[in-house]
């Protein structure tokens, strides 16, 4: 644990085999990210954790921490392109915060309100995505998948059942559903799988729970996710578990 | 027998041979919080022969939640709204509620459910009269235009105003403790609510509830005496006899949140009483005009011709026998004795009958937070699921119909929703007509003329944004075309 890089001036002690924001969040400081999650390997796919590391702009999430990293993540420029980033997402799909479920616990809402993302900043995609409800516990709303592939990761890492598949490129790239159908409620996927539970927006979602949670009590009514990420980040063991 | 009403081919309002007439067009009007129009076709010796309120507005609520989850959509369809989306939040609540099989909701959901919707009649009712009718009301219809808006009776009766932006404020934050937010909140969820009211909530309502009750009394005297003070005008402005239709509580109390429809005939005969809303379009069905987006309902029973009706304060406050809170029911007594009864058939008795439904709110929100139910607990029922719903509530506007078919994977396959404005499209287009012969001064057109309009659509509240809920002036424009189609005169307004 002696090892350690520059963060916007700070020393950030990192162990063996971490990412700068393995290593950040594990020291209680934020870099907002949005396809990583502590539970699985980086993807690298979102770019919300962009830093410049010696003077470079890369993924934070899959950019082993080094000691002789400078790295800059707390700037006008980055914060920029942080929220022309989420901007992108919300005209990519169909995401109507004022009527979804997920509202409130929803990441990408989150990080846009984080961000002081207060328009829209592009021309609406509008895609054409029907809802997939032929599962009887669940249902993915396919217009508000931002292809983090959380689920596809957890499905086959954790669920051992890989429901989940991107297909496509491009503008073309979607979130599919493995089986012939390519229905939901034609795979072997159950509402007590992690992939349920690891959407960080409203694309699969539990059926009949809707807006059972109030207005306030709310993931982030409660905390902003910025303090929610420290939460959930492991914390760097103390030098006695090391 | 479907259970979704079909339309049935009708009868224009009016019959009138264009190619001899002139057209007179008011556009925009505005519309359900948007734009409108009224059309009046006059003969030569500047007669009205036809008068027409169009709403020309696509809303298209009805198609696009075909497809989304019936749980969504309690919060979707309130965006149909700003002003009184609980309405609609509630009314789909309750279709919802037949969807997931609870028939019975406990106390505390179905008492935090009328909270919501009694502090919405009370801060929809408060805009409507303080904010955008009294002006029109205290400084008269022809009165300087510049003044005829609540800017004006902030400097004219500045306590007046006060009390009605503090009555108001009563009522949003009903909503909000109850929804989460002011507007477009989520309290209601199929089978109940998702929060109760805490203790210091409760305090905090208790102590704003006598001023409002007070207020509210001083309001349906302040409109007594406008009535007493100008009988003939509001005895007889834009006034005609019409059908009434509501619900009513099964004792025949007034009861905005639920009960039966009932249906009166204009001198208060029972068309119609005790009918499950659950079945409505056994008693009602909808005609379509070419000319207007907004369908035109009509007891089945009458038929389109004469079976159209009013809905809202003055017709809930008619037909019911009795209102459930002493105060109001005091009011409403003196009411529909005033003059004969003549008030109760007056299109600006709407005004009065809305501010004795203000009463009742209050009373009704002060004895309700007095009942523990409130933070009761148990907030969620749920029992055997149905492909069908439909939720009916008393709006302030006036009867709200929400009807949804759902599939086995809950989605919404098809809706129908019948709001209050749309009921009394008939109506109000009636009122239009009357106004227009009594005051259209033949060719010459008049600002006062556009506010005689204004007032008699205002009197009914209806959802047509700018006309009702903007503050000052809606645009405004007339043109005065001759027979073959040529501007005779124009004139508009900004």
């Amino acid at each position: 644990m002696s090892q350690s890089f520059l963060l916007d001036g700070v020393a950030v002690p990192f162990l063996p085999g971490q990412s700068v924001l393995q290593a950040t969040l594990a020291a209680g400081r934020y870099i907002p990210h949005l396809c990583y999650h502590p539970e699985f390997r980086p993807h690298g796919s979102c770019k919300l954790c962009t830093a410049t590391v010696q003077g470079r702009l890369v993924a934070s999430c899959t950019t082993p921490a080094s000691a002789e990293l400078v790295v800059r993540s707390d700037s006008e420029e980055l914060l920029e392109i942080r929220r022309t980033l989420v901007q992108m997402l919300f005209a990519e799909g169909n995401h109507f915060c004022p009527c979804c479920e997920k509202s409130g616990n929803c990441q990408l809402q989150a990080l846009g309100s984080d961000l002081g993302v207060t328009t829209a900043g592009f021309r609406h995609y509008f895609p054409d995505r029907p809802v997939d409800a032929s599962h009887p516990g669940a249902w993915i709303d396919f217009n508000r998948c931002v292809l983090c592939e959380l689920c596809v990761r957890a499905s086959a890492e954790v669920d051992g059942k890989s429901v989940f598949a991107i297909a496509g490129r491009g503008l073309s790239k979607r979130l599919i559903v493995n089986a012939p159908s390519g229905r939901l409620g034609d795979t072997d996927f159950a509402v007590t799988d992690k992939a349920m539970s690891v959407c960080p927006v409203g694309a699969i979602l539990p059926k009949r729970v809707g807006f059972a949670v109030p207005i306030g009590s709310r993931r982030y009514d409660v905390r902003p996710v910025s303090a929610q990420a420290l939460d959930d980040a492991p914390r760097l063991p103390r030098a006695s578990d090391v | 027998m479907t259970d979704f009403p079909s339309s049935a081919a009708g009868t224009e309002l009016e019959t009138a041979r264009s190619g001899e007439l002139r057209r007179v067009a008011i556009d925009p009007l505005s519309r359900v919080e948007g734009h409108g129009k009224v059309t009046l076709l006059l003969d030569d010796e500047g007669r009205v022969q036809q008068a027409r309120l169009h709403i020309v507005e696509f809303r298209g609520f009805e198609k696009f939640i075909q497809g989304r989850p019936y749980w969504e959509v309690p919060v979707m369809v309130q965006r149909l709204c700003g002003i009184c989306p609980v309405s609609h939040h509630l009314a789909a609540a309750k279709a919802c509620d037949m969807i997931v099989g609870a028939t019975t909701l406990t106390p505390a959901a179905e008492k935090l459910r009328r909270l919501m919707h009694y502090g919405q009649i009370l801060q929809s009712h408060a805009l409507h009269f303080f904010h955008l009718s009294s002006p029109d009301l205290l400084f008269g219809f022809d009165s300087d235009a510049g003044r005829r808006n609540i800017v004006g009776l902030a400097a004219a009766h500045p306590e007046l105003a006060r009390r009605g932006v503090l009555l108001r404020k009563v009522g949003q934050e009903v909503i909000r403790m109850t929804s989460g937010k002011r507007v477009h909140g989520t309290g209601a969820i199929p089978g109940g609510v998702n929060r109760n009211l805490s203790a210091v909530e409760r305090q905090e309502l208790r102590g704003m509830l006598p001023d409002a009750i007070r207020w509210s009394r001083e309001a349906v005297q302040l409109v007594r005496e406008l009535f007493e003070q100008n009988l003939p005008l509001y005895r007889e402005f834009a006034t005609f006899e019409a059908n009434t239709l509501s619900l009513v509580r099964a004792d025949g109390a007034m009861d905005l949140y639920h009960g039966d429809l009932r249906a009166r005939d204009a001198t208060g005969g029972m068309l119609l009483d005790g009918a499950d809303y659950a079945e409505y379009w056994e008693h009602i069905l909808e005609e379509v005009k070419p000319w207007s987006y907004m369908k035109f309902p009509f007891l089945r029973r009458i038929g389109p011709e004469h079976g159209w009706y009013r809905v809202g304060p003055l017709s809930r406050v008619t037909s019911c026998d009795f209102i459930p809170t002493p105060l109001a029911e005091f009011e409403r007594r003196a009411f529909v004795e005033f003059d004969d009864g003549c008030a109760a058939h007056a299109t600006l008795g709407f005004h009065w009958a809305r501010m004795i439904e203000m009463l009742h709110a209050a009373e009704v929100i002060a004895e309700l937070v007095e009942d523990d139910d409130v933070s009761g607990t148990e907030l969620v029922v749920r029992g055997t699921r149905a492909q069908r719903g439909v939720g009916v509530i008393e709006a302030p506007r006036g009867t709200l119909i929400h009807h949804y078919r759902v599939d086995e994977n809950d989605m919404v396959v098809r809706a129908n929703l019948i709001v209050s404005t749309t009921h009394n499209n008939q109506s109000m287009n009636i009122a239009i007509r009357e106004v227009a012969r009594r005051y259209l001064d033949g060719r010459t057109l008049t600002e006062g003329l556009l506010n005689h309009i204004e007032v008699a659509v205002r009197a009914f509240d209806p959802c047509l944004s700018c006309a009702t809920h903007a503050l000052g002036q809606m645009p405004l424009a007339i043109e005065l075309l001759a027979a073959d189609g040529s501007l005779v005169d124009r004139l508009l307004r900004h």
